[in-house]
């Protein structure tokens, strides 16, 4: 809020007014529609519904294939999190140190970023297909690739399809991190300490913390949701479910199941697992980061 | 002569970075240039083949979708509508919301703060299947405005705007209130022109976002003509080296907006930091 404001009685709703019709008719709406559904239950026909309690979340509780989808989800938001933060930090220290081709480098390695997961996955399902896929052979040659089979090599052609448009995004980021410190510094530090390795744990690395805390949160938002496009258009969960992740089991059990209740129910856990990580977000990163 | 081995290696490293991110998509572009036959035979190609014009125009041009309803160039189309749409009116309800949230008095404001800004947790995968049914009471399924209203209805950014207001000096407000400003004319006059990197920058985020959606026009559109080009990409049938040449028509669009308004992208985001 600001200390000076505007004085009036009505132009204020005037201003809001769009954004808060819009959000209440196609935001507020579903939302209470999604909790009415958490707490009805409906018969198999679909003619009848009644209150139903906590009955929806007991049966998602008690039921393997959801546990194994947020076991998956839980690995899969953090492989992709180590691995594009790894791979994207990498590449930006050393795209802010070369002297040529600076730009020529950032533009290459940014574009991916654009792509859509859906048109990601449809690539990588070329790749990981039996008949073309270049990557399908090579894995094959190592040690016999299945992955409508075989778990972990469902994972690994999941987490490559995952992984790869989120690099850019952690290259652009951290690049721009580095690019935030001030040159004072760092020939301050180079004065102190001679070794590259050291120099870049101890003072570059603290100071890039705020970037680092951004970009974990926006892998695993992706990893939760944006990576729906992918599962659908690669393993589509397979084998079993052992790659769905809790958004795309929810859309299964409710759009193709037609089970509302349990997908309300999915719906609203998922909901307070997002809540948990803003509020972890807020309370504890925002407290002990400084920034410059 | 250690500067230039630490160079080299600056350079070594980039360049398989690059080989990650470039190879993928060079194989598709370069396998879309030839006939389906060649693929079937030979498997993805790394160079380029001689059916260039005739793979594109033909996808470009075709009838196609399951009941050959629907061309390519179609598909770019209800695209590209859905995505202006998004970006447009996400931009405009978004500047003056975060506008009324800032420079007002507003009466319960907390509250009105957290109705728009929890449902930055609801993702629209979260609410998919009401969020359909809600569209179909209000007869909006198989309509542009049934692509558009649900994904426009975001939070995101009005907490960017926000927080660019937030920035700006105090002083601002005063010296235009002694000019006898009102805050129409605050709006319009001073604060529109002060935002446009911002403005420019949320739009390109939110078109790319719009014309990458998937999932809601997957459910929205039972009715071919209007299928979107990333929908359409696993729905559509044709021979392989057709498919390839979709892949790469289908990304043209938000990579040359991303590569050529980086600069402009880069800068709205980092104002706010």
């Amino acid at each position: 809020m600001k200390k000076v404001q505007f004085k009036s009685n009505y132009s204020q709703y005037f201003f809001l007014a769009p954004q808060l019709l819009i959000l209440l008719i196609f935001l507020y709406w579903p939302i209470i529609q999604t909790f009415k559904d958490a707490f009805t239950m409906q018969d198999a026909f679909g003619f009848g519904s009644q209150f139903a309690g906590f009955d929806n979340f007991l049966f998602i509780f008690s039921d393997p294939s959801y546990f194994t989808a947020f076991k998956f989800t839980i690995i899969y938001s953090f492989v992709i999190t180590f691995i594009t933060g790894s791979i994207g930090l990498l590449l930006a220290v050393q795209a802010n140190k070369v002297m040529h081709g600076k730009s020529a480098y950032k533009t290459l390695l940014i574009w991916p970023y654009a792509i859509a997961p859906a048109v990601v996955g449809v690539m990588a399902n070329y790749f990981f297909s039996e008949r073309y896929g270049l990557l399908h052979h090579l894995f094959n040659n190592l040690w016999g690739f299945n992955w409508y089979e075989n778990v972990f090599d469902a994972y690994i052609y999941v987490i490559i399809a995952g992984s790869w448009k989120q690099i850019s995004a952690n290259f652009i980021f951290f690049l721009a991190g580095l690019q935030a410190i001030q040159k004072t510094v760092i020939e301050a530090s180079i004065i102190d300490c001679k070794s590259n390795i050291r120099r870049f744990w101890t003072i570059t690395f603290p100071l890039l913390m705020p970037t680092t805390f951004f970009l974990i949160i926006i892998n695993i938002t992706y990893a939760f949701f944006d990576t729906f496009g992918i599962i659908d258009t690669t393993t589509i969960g397979a084998p079993g479910s052992e790659t769905k992740t809790l958004v795309y089991k929810a859309y299964i059990d409710g759009f193709k199941g037609l089970d509302l209740g349990s997908a309300g129910a999915q719906s609203i856990m998922m909901m307070i697992i997002v809540l948990v990580i803003t509020i972890f977000q807020f309370r504890y990163i925002e407290g002990k980061i400084h920034y410059n | 002569m250690t500067k230039y081995i630490s160079s080299t290696i600056n350079h070594f490293i980039l360049s398989i970075g690059l080989l990650i991110m470039v190879v993928p998509i060079w194989i598709i572009f370069a396998s879309s240039t030839h006939s389906s036959l060649f693929i079937n035979t030979n498997g993805l190609q790394f160079f380029l083949g001689d059916n260039f014009i005739d793979n594109y125009s033909r996808v470009l041009f075709k009838q196609s979708g399951f009941f050959n309803e629907i061309t390519a160039l179609k598909m770019f189309l209800n695209s590209f509508v859905m995505a202006t749409g998004i970006a447009t009116l996400s931009v405009i309800t978004s500047l003056m919301a975060a506008y009324g949230l800032v420079y007002f008095k507003v009466k319960f404001a907390t509250f009105i703060f957290w109705l728009i800004f929890i449902t930055l947790l609801v993702p629209l995968e979260l609410r998919i299947m009401p969020s359909y049914i809600v569209m179909s009471k209000l007869n909006l399924v198989n309509t542009f405005a049934g692509l558009i209203l649900p994904i426009s209805a975001s939070a995101i950014a009005t907490f960017f705007f926000r927080q660019f207001y937030k920035s700006i000096p105090d002083e601002l407000l005063e010296a235009a209130k002694l000019d006898g400003t009102n805050s129409w004319s605050f709006f319009i006059d001073f604060l529109i022109p002060l935002s446009k990197t911002m403005i420019a920058a949320v739009f390109i985020f939110m078109f790319v976002f719009g014309y990458n959606q998937y999932l809601w026009p997957l459910i929205m559109t039972t009715s071919e003509q209007y299928w979107t080009v990333v929908m359409g990409l696993k729905t559509m049938y044709g021979s392989i080296s057709d498919r390839f040449a979709f892949v790469i028509m289908s990304m043209i669009p938000p990579v040359i907006i991303i590569i050529f308004l980086q600069k402009l992208f880069i800068q709205g985001i980092f104002q706010n930091k």
